[in-house]
């Protein structure tokens, strides 16, 4: 049995809004092997980001624990959460808003660096800007340059080189490559996946994206409405998905070749708020299985091993 | 994609700093150079006066014999006061009090009033609130009463006279920096100072504020031209710099009552006012198209 | 219309079509000698990464390119067999929205808060076909529900439309008035996935409808594939690649356009490696001499530093690539049957 990294269970975290309580993120529980990647995937609102924020506490849990290497990190102190942090990072969707215009791309390399003190020297600390920069394929005349300079691969670069200045063992990586190209895409893409092998980092990659996250997760987790409604290894996801939901969701994407099978499965409206939920399947609004069995709200079964599912009517669809 | 925003990545591959591509748009603005040139004017006579004119003989020493001097006499240009001193001297020595009282004032309500913005903005909530509401009942008191208070209570002089200034302004740049803060606080990069461990204190100072810049700038020049409208006004009302000292209120102040006979007394003084005031605010006005371009279109 | 148009007539005809920018840091030479045919009724997808010009293209044809600092230079612009470029202001406002019409990306913004839907789309059909405003008013709800929205809703406003609704809304006052030609930009880039396939069922089946025919822009191949008979590949402000879909999916080309190929994920082979376009594309200010993709190009040679001239390949398909006048020259990627 491999190592789990991260233990994620009965995740909440509810936000009070004008109409009532949001549920943003709605009990959900998963594990990360250590040196894999975890997808979660789901459409806008679906609370897939937050998710990986409140794992990092930048969103304070409502409720659950988050067992990093047998630490519950929910019970540290804002120092002891800072020193985690050493250990935990993130990696943002939009290389523009997610660095500082006005620093220097080694003055944003270099910040956790010294906001942690890992290196006091100075020349110390521009070597390691330096093999950081060489690291994720930054040439090293960017060295003074500012973001604004830069196109969006080179920036999410920068993100990457930010992230894993404190060589953590555990990456949020929150849609990487969304804001970018297909080319550049592919480019980051293959980075990220060549600096896992590298370091041994394992990744909770967050995307909406399925073809891009059947390419790069070992698991995946399809999110809706707060709520984990399939999880299973990604070669198995794809060849047979059981919620209706994932179904759906498979059936949608454009595939680029001619006369794909295009057997698409009809989803009914659109996405709704997740606030003051009945007790029923999140997703009986738009299935078009839906009966009264979807009331109350179904937990998640594991079918075969490895593979979860919440939907009351399985054996039946 | 709009166009716009793809013709500003194009722009974005060639380098210069945030310094240049403010001065560079700054300079294609007439007006805002103008006032610039104007600004750098008063502030070589304010140095020059000190040097060339000897306060005692030259500024406050009376002449009965050439009372009130009609503009054009040789040696007067602007001919002299009620005591016999020249007006244009005068003129030229005051410039250091409205310019000091200016920008000393707006120093203190900068630094004042960015803090308690740059707090309130970044940490939201109840800190926020407060602030907000002291701001509010601040900016509730007609703005010359309270410099008046504060005047009659601290005595007259130069100092307080700042300071009163100073004081007045404070609300106007707390929330200037709260609403500049505000959308600098949503920014990725500062999430991404956190996860890196970076202090409050660090976020605040090295992220938050230099990209909340802008507008607080704009506010410097604004705030100097109020200041020295609202010094010039304390001193009209004979609450500002004490006599014999030619600021140029007290010196309007001063030529109200002839101003019948003698209308130049009072009208170089605010001509003097004005132009300063008129070059702090161009400046202003620049400055804010120039920080931010989108502005303009 | 008061002649019937020849089938084989295009309805769109652009030849040597060239828009630069002139900025203060440069020209921005946005497109650069581009011809472009899209037949009666049929879907054109005009694909390409960012800023290889797909949106200036299309915004040409509208003659929507801000001036300054836009130029515009095009030998002929024809919609209809009528000439574009000689219009007056009030000729093209004729045409906007009633032979042509737009859809953008961001259905957010392009909906104006203060109108109810309704009133906006009937604006366009009492602007374009002659009507009255209650007439007009009519249609609109025909309209709405044509996209699958209730009628009744005809009297709310934009905000209370999800993403999807607002997208749908728009496609309505884009087909309200029958235009020959819909050209959509992007037009469910903003959108989920599930919603996304919406949209393109519905754009797909009002299309088939209307005999429109359709300039589609997008980065994505899988909606090309979806949606699309012919394809034009752009780079760097010209067509790199053109065909019906079959050509240019199954007998690809061009190494741009098998370039893009690689770097898509592949759905079925979840281990397959990505093979990404090393470097970047060039600056719009200064574009190289020759073929604009050559330094980014596996298959690149001293040739390639010569400007590139159109060659068919069959009556369909053309390149703009010298490489295929080595001898026995071709890409690695494999022919489909």
């Amino acid at each position: 049995m491999a190592e789990n990294i991260l233990e994620v269970k009965n995740l909440k975290k509810y936000f009070k809004t004008r109409s009532g309580m949001l549920h943003a993120v709605d009990d959900i529980s998963f594990t990360l092997e250590k040196g894999k990647t975890l997808g979660l995937v789901g459409e806008s609102g679906c609370g897939k980001s937050t998710t990986g924020r409140t794992i990092l506490r930048l969103i304070e849990p409502t409720d659950g624990q988050i067992v990093f290497e047998g630490k519950d990190i929910c019970k540290l102190n804002k120092s002891q959460l800072r020193h985690m942090h050493k250990d935990m990072q993130l990696i943002f969707q939009d290389p523009y808003s997610s660095l500082d215009p006005r620093k220097t791309v080694s003055q944003i390399i270099s910040e956790p660096i010294i906001a942690n003190k890992l290196l006091k020297n100075k020349d110390e600390v521009e070597a390691r800007v330096a093999e950081l920069m060489e690291l994720v394929g930054l040439a090293p005349r960017l060295f003074n340059t500012y973001p604004h300079e830069l196109d969006g691969g080179r920036r999410q670069r920068i993100g990457i080189a930010r992230a894993l200045a404190m060589e953590p063992k555990f990456i949020v990586c929150d849609e990487p490559v969304s804001a970018l190209d297909v080319s550049i895409q592919a480019q980051i893409l293959n980075l990220l996946k060549e600096l896992q092998e590298k370091l041994g980092l394992s990744y909770i990659f967050i995307t909406h994206d399925l073809a891009v996250v059947n390419h790069f997760a070992d698991d995946i987790a399809v999110m809706y409405l707060g709520k984990i409604v399939e999880k299973a290894p990604a070669e198995e996801l794809f060849i047979n998905p059981l919620h209706p939901y994932t179904k759906a969701l498979l059936s949608a994407i454009p595939i680029p070749e001619i006369g794909a099978k295009k057997d698409r499965i009809p989803i009914k409206g659109e996405i709704t708020s997740p606030v003051n939920m009945p007790d029923e399947c999140r997703f009986c609004k738009r299935c078009t299985y839906a009966n009264e069995k979807c009331s109350p709200l179904p937990e998640l079964k594991e079918v075969s091993p490895g593979h979860f599912v919440a939907c009351s009517r399985l054996d039946e669809i | 994609m709009s166009r716009k925003t793809k013709a500003g990545e194009f722009k974005a591959y060639k380098k210069r700093s945030f310094a240049q591509e403010v001065w560079r748009n700054y300079k294609k603005s007439p007006s805002a150079m103008l006032g610039l040139i104007l600004i750098v004017l008063i502030i070589i006579v304010a140095i020059t006066a000190q040097i060339v004119y000897d306060y005692n003989t030259d500024i406050v020493q009376q002449n009965i014999k050439q009372r009130f001097l009609s503009p054009g006499t040789p040696g007067h240009l602007l001919g002299t006061d009620n005591y016999g001193r020249d007006v244009l001297t005068r003129i030229l020595y005051g410039a250091k009090y409205s310019l000091a009282v200016g920008l000393v004032a707006v120093a203190i309500s900068c630094l004042l009033g960015s803090t308690l913005g740059l707090i309130a903005g970044y940490y939201g909530g109840v800190v926020e609130n407060i602030i907000l509401r002291f701001c509010e009942v601040f900016m509730g008191i007609p703005s010359v009463l309270l410099g008046v208070a504060i005047m009659s209570a601290f005595g007259q002089s130069l100092a307080v006279l700042m300071l009163a200034v100073g004081l007045v302004y404070v609300p106007m740049f707390a929330r200037t920096a709260r609403a500049a803060v505000l959308p600098v606080r949503e920014e990725e990069y500062i999430e991404a100072a956190r996860v890196s461990g970076v202090s409050d204190f660090k976020i605040i100072f090295q992220h938050v504020l230099p990209n909340a810049l802008s507008p607080i700038i704009v506010q410097v020049t604004m705030g100097v031209a109020n200041g020295i409208l609202s010094a010039s006004f304390l001193s009209f009302l004979g609450l500002g710099v004490p006599v014999p000292a030619p600021e140029w209120g007290a010196m309007l102040s001063s030529g109200r009552e002839y101003i019948r006979d003698y209308g130049y007394l009072t009208t170089y003084p605010g001509i003097a006012i004005m132009i300063t005031v008129l070059a702090f605010n161009l400046m202003g006005d620049g400055l804010r198209d120039a920080l931010d371009p989108k502005l303009k279109q | 219309m008061n002649e019937p148009v020849k089938n084989d007539a295009p309805v769109l005809n652009i030849e040597n079509l060239n828009v630069k920018f002139v900025t203060e840091d440069g020209v921005v030479r946005a497109v650069n000698g581009l011809d472009l045919q899209v037949g009666k009724g049929k879907a054109l997808g005009l694909v390409g990464e960012t800023g290889a010009g797909k949106t200036t293209t299309a915004l040409s044809i509208l003659r929507l390119v801000p001036d300054p600092p836009g130029v515009v230079d095009c030998e002929k612009l024809e919609l209809n067999g009528k000439d574009i470029m000689g219009m007056s202001t009030h000729e093209l406002e004729q045409i906007r929205g009633k032979e042509v019409s737009m859809i953008f990306q961001d259905p957010m913004t392009a909906l104006n808060p203060v109108f109810t839907v309704g009133d906006q789309i009937a604006e366009s059909i009492h602007l374009h076909e002659n009507v009255s405003m209650v007439e007009a008013q009519k249609k609109a709800v025909e309209m709405l529900e044509l996209v699958g929205i209730p009628g009744d809703r005809a009297g709310e406003y934009p905000h209370q439309f999800s993403g999807g609704m607002k997208q749908r809304v728009v496609i309505s006052i884009a087909l309200a008035c029958h235009p020959q030609l819909l050209i959509a930009d992007e037009p469910t880039t903003a959108l989920d996935v599930t919603i996304q396939a919406q949209v393109l069922d519905l754009m797909k089946e009002l299309r088939t409808k209307y005999d429109t025919s359709l300039i589609m822009i997008t980065h994505d191949l899988g909606i090309v594939a979806e949606i699309c008979d012919e394809v034009a590949v752009m780079y760097a402000g010209n067509v790199v690649e053109k065909g019906t879909l079959e050509d240019v999916f199954n007998h690809t080309l061009h190494p741009y356009t098998e370039g893009l190929f690689n770097s898509l994920p592949n759905i079925n082979d979840r281990k397959a490696m990505l093979k990404p376009i090393p470097g970047l594309m060039p600056d719009p200010t200064d574009l190289p001499e020759g073929c604009p993709f050559y330094p980014r190009c596996q298959y690149a040679d001293e040739a390639c530093k010569k400007p590139q001239q159109k060659k068919y390949v069959s009556d369909t398909h053309y390149i703009r690539c010298c490489a295929y006048d080595r001898e026995g020259f071709h890409i690695e990627r494999k022919e489909k049957t």
